[in-house]
């Protein structure tokens, strides 16, 4: 490998580690700080992606099918919270696994249902639709930097919100003992179904924005939910900056390991994985 | 759900199927006329478009003969499949010993067909295969009571190589998914552009299903070779080609593949896959009269275009019809029957084709170009050609 080609690695790596991030972080809010294990990550990821095909072809915008989806998101993630989630947090992990697996299904037949099985596509925005060259023959799509954009803004807006507004201390509070929160007179209920279905709507975004360069396809969920629970789990749970960081630890691995251990490419991920939490079984970030 | 509902309704068969044979002592004779056929196909999952397509070709083909094939009534009993491998001995158990097909017709999914394979041959029952295109189904585990009207993973890519040569490429990279399938595709490839005086500068492969492609696509800019080949389908498919043509690696560097690439993607690939050539048993608009005769029925029966696995399901009914004719309808003979059906001319949409000996079609792979939403035959890229049938003794 030369020495270009190493930096164009380099910024593949951080590319997808950002993306990854950007997947991960409605599950940092969901699994992280609520505690639910919502294996229905995907599935909002997927119905976000979904949306951003049926708005874009009735709209032709992405920009605005955006703006369209999120409160759609947001709205469907608080109506999901008041009839299902609401009622879980008190009982074990296992309710939380068979219902959040059930709703898998059911959004996946939905999803067959409604806009069939076939493979769809997204336009990217005709604004960002350039490339820059990088080498002589190759070169890279605007979109996927605006994208990298994005996220950094997300994870620094996720971090103030969590760590340094009253919101947040809120949050943090409910999660460590909800019971003592609500004798503070805080209206614990309403709190969590803000934050839960801000994590839906940050799913349903990360499938939206990722549209236009994975393309819409049948169980599309699937593929980034494992991925998710590993960022959040070895980043440290609860922590942001965590995610941010294993996110961009998966993206260095999974891209350099393809590229100089081509025979172990599948493995490296979940090598670094049982690297990170042998060394700190926390995840990295987590504090006492 | 699905499974407990059809597993209710055979039931019920069953027992109205009794109830029938006590109140009319003579249903034995009539049922020597009929032959069962077991649809195991994917109804649900990622495949169930592809299930749903070879299902309409079968029956549109028994249905135009009247509902009857040389004289056989044909009767339906379908298992969907799920495309889970894990499934695959029990659902196909539940049609061949179950039911009792005299003929077992599936399915899209590799692993699974696989499975059905031995559970076929354990039972010496007819299986007809209109997908699945594991080389090994007609290499090392060839059997008398196993044929196909599909392909090998093999067929298209060793014609696609033969093209590239063909094209004056010297120099190729390959990638795809570190897969049965994608082994084999590119197993073929290598071959017929090897043998051709070309060199393979290296074989990328990564995990199934991963889609981040983007270290691969720098890789490729480095090697600089004339040509790429890459096996993909489905999803995977529209964003290989989106991100290929992202990167600017489109205008430089030519990308062939076997036709899966192209076949029901192309609109999701926006403006990326314009212009693609890929390699395939089947195109559109090609200059076959059975072919247009099949449209148009289809068409106007189902409401869409056929696709290349409607062709499939078609002729796996046809090359049914070719045995059954032999024994005018009589299932029990089962030798004549097979022995008709390894002799027989399909006089396929795609073209007329014969069977190797190991019961693979023998047929043209067409060179396509895509262009807007379909992929147009510009030319044939092996003409009659036969799977080598590796490993196959029969």
């Amino acid at each position: 490998m030369d020495f270009t080609s190493f930096l164009i690695q380099l910024l593949n790596a951080l590319q997808y580690g950002l993306l990854l991030f950007l997947v991960a972080s409605g599950l940092t809010l969901v699994f992280g700080i609520m505690g639910i294990i919502n294996l229905a990550h995907g599935s909002f990821y997927m119905l976000g992606a979904y949306l951003a095909f049926v708005l874009t072809s009735l709209t032709g915008n992405l920009l605005l099918t955006i703006a369209l989806g999120v409160p759609l998101a947001f709205a469907f993630g608080a109506l999901l919270e008041w009839l299902l989630f609401a009622h879980l947090y008190k009982r074990n992990h296992l309710e939380q696994v068979l219902l959040t697996y059930g709703l898998i299904l059911i959004f996946e037949e939905l999803r067959s249902l409604a806009v069939g099985d076939d493979v769809h596509g997204v336009a990217i925005p005709a604004l960002f639709s350039a490339s820059i060259p990088l080498s002589d023959n190759l070169s890279y799509p605007v979109y996927r930097i605006v994208i990298s954009v994005v996220c950094l803004a997300l994870a620094v807006g996720l971090y103030f919100l969590i760590q340094r507004t009253r919101l947040g201390m809120m949050i943090r509070a409910g999660s460590h003992d909800r019971d003592m929160v609500q004798a503070l007179g805080i209206d614990i209920d309403s709190l969590y179904r803000v934050v839960f279905a801000l994590g839906v709507a940050l799913a349903a975004l990360a499938g939206m924005l990722a549209a236009p360069i994975s393309s819409v396809y049948p169980g599309m969920g699937s593929s980034v939910l494992i991925i998710s629970f590993v960022i959040v789990v070895i980043g440290g749970i609860g922590s942001v900056w965590g995610a941010l960081v294993a996110a961009l630890v998966i993206g260095f691995a999974d891209t350099f390991g393809k590229v100089l251990l081509p025979d172990l490419a599948g493995l490296m991920v979940y090598l670094v994985m049982a690297a990170v939490l042998l060394w700190r079984p926390e995840g990295i970030f987590r504090k006492g | 759900m699905k499974q407990a509902q059809q597993h209710r309704r055979s039931v019920m068969r069953a027992v109205v199927g009794l109830a029938m044979g006590a109140l009319i002592p003579m249903g034995a004779a009539q049922a020597a006329d009929k032959v069962k056929v077991g649809l195991m196909l994917p109804a649900t999952g990622t495949y169930a478009a592809l299930g749903s397509a070879i299902t309409n070709g079968f029956k549109l083909y028994v249905e135009e003969q009247g509902g009857k094939l040389a004289g056989a009534e044909i009767e339906y009993a379908a298992v969907d499949d799920e495309s889970d491998p894990s499934k695959a001995t029990e659902n196909a158990n539940r049609l061949v010993v179950r039911d009792r097909v005299d003929a077992l017709v599936g399915t899209v999914h590799s692993g699974v067909a696989l499975a059905m394979a031995r559970v076929a041959k354990s039972r010496d029952t007819l299986f007809i295969v209109p997908n699945a295109g594991a080389d090994d189904l007609t290499g090392s585990l060839c059997s008398p009571n196993l044929f196909r009207t599909s392909f090998t993973n093999w067929q298209p890519a060793y014609a696609m190589g033969k093209a590239a040569i063909e094209r004056g490429h010297k120099t190729a990279v390959t990638l795809t998914w570190n897969y049965a399938a994608g082994q084999e595709a590119v197993k073929g490839f290598n071959q017929a552009f090897t043998e051709g005086g070309g060199k393979v500068l290296k074989d990328l492969a990564l995990p199934f299903p991963n889609v981040e492609f983007q270290s691969y696509l720098t890789e490729i800019a480095a090697l600089k070779p004339d040509a790429v080949y890459v096996f993909f389908a489905g999803g995977g498919a529209a964003k290989f080609v989106r991100d290929y043509a992202g990167a600017g690696l489109k205008a430089s560097v030519p990308l062939y593949s076997s036709g899966f690439l192209t076949d029901g993607t192309l609109e999701a690939m926006g403006g990326a896959g314009e212009g693609l050539i890929t390699a395939l048993h089947y195109a559109d608009g090609l200059e076959v009269p059975r072919d247009k005769t099949f449209r148009t029925a289809y068409a106007a029966k189902f409401g869409t275009q056929p696709d290349v696995y409607a062709v499939q399901g078609y002729d796996a009914a046809q090359l049914l019809h070719a045995g059954l004719k032999a024994v005018g309808g009589d299932v029990k003979k089962k030798a004549e029957m097979r022995k008709a059906m390894r002799e027989a001319s399909i006089d396929s949409p795609r073209g007329a084709f014969t069977l190797s000996a190991a019961h693979n079609p023998v047929q043209d792979i067409y060179l396509r170009k895509a262009e807007g939403k379909v992929n147009k035959v510009t030319g044939i890229a092996a003409k009659a050609l036969a799977d080598p049938a590796t490993g196959c003794k029969m």
